[in-house]
């Protein structure tokens, strides 16, 4: 499957969609991008008159990244139109803050796909390559 | 590996996924994973995943299937037990 045809199989739309490009990808990982535009609706309320890109938007780009396309890409052909995904679990530490235009890369391995069930270690690093957050991020097929 | 010995482990590698604690301390063969203890669909893949680890074999997706309670547990880890 080709990387432009994992992005259109992405089960998301603006403004909830938080990947731009997936650089590499194979059955053990991937990795991907995501440029934060400034006039993302959220900047406006975290926090005020000071925007800074809240952790459950950080969580939600790794997991889109880590493990959506990953789990679409091992999923290959087998994943059917009504095909439903959920996540299922988060641990994530958060270790450096992200400003509005900031781009940051995600790096995902993953630990197991299982039953359905899909486990990834998960990294998010800035332009300075400095990790601004990581940690496992598990989603199923439901 | 007797039956006792297996439920014990099984009883270790459940718990953190439970989320009805009386059904877990009562925990017998009849015990079923999901309408007992209440385990979530997602953690029970978790549950087979530290029960292949524990005891050194793999389960299959038919296995997997048939998995719902202590009893079936038992039954297909012996099964595997007994083929090694």
């Amino acid at each position: 499957m080709t990387n432009q045809n994992i992005l259109s199989k992405l089960p998301y739309s603006k403004p909830f969609l938080f990947v731009d490009e997936i650089i590499r990808i194979d059955e053990n990982g991937v990795e991907g991008s995501y440029t934060f535009d400034e006039n993302l609706d959220f900047y406006k309320g975290h926090f005020k008159d000071k925007p800074v890109t809240p952790g459950v938007i950080l969580t939600e780009v790794m997991g889109q990244i880590g493990v959506v396309c990953l789990g679409i890409f091992l999923l290959n052909d087998t994943i059917k139109k009504d095909t439903a995904i959920a996540l299922t679990s988060t641990n994530i530490e958060f270790l450096k803050v992200v400003l509005p235009n900031e781009k940051v890369t995600v790096i995902s391995e993953k630990i197991y796909f299982r039953f359905g069930k899909l486990k990834c270690k998960v990294m998010m690093k800035n332009t300075k390559e400095e990790i601004v957050c990581r940690g496992e991020i598990a989603g199923m097929m439901i | 590996m007797n039956k006792q010995e297996i439920i014990g482990h099984l009883k270790a590698i459940v718990q953190p996924y439970i989320q009805d604690q009386t059904a877990f301390e009562s925990l017998t063969e009849d015990t079923d994973f999901i309408n007992d203890l209440k385990i979530n669909s997602a953690n029970l893949v978790d549950v087979i995943l530290d029960i292949e680890e524990k005891f050194d074999i793999i389960i299959d997706n038919q296995a997997m299937e048939k998995m719902i309670n202590v009893k079936a547990a038992i039954e297909i880890i012996e099964m595997h037990l007994a083929e090694k």
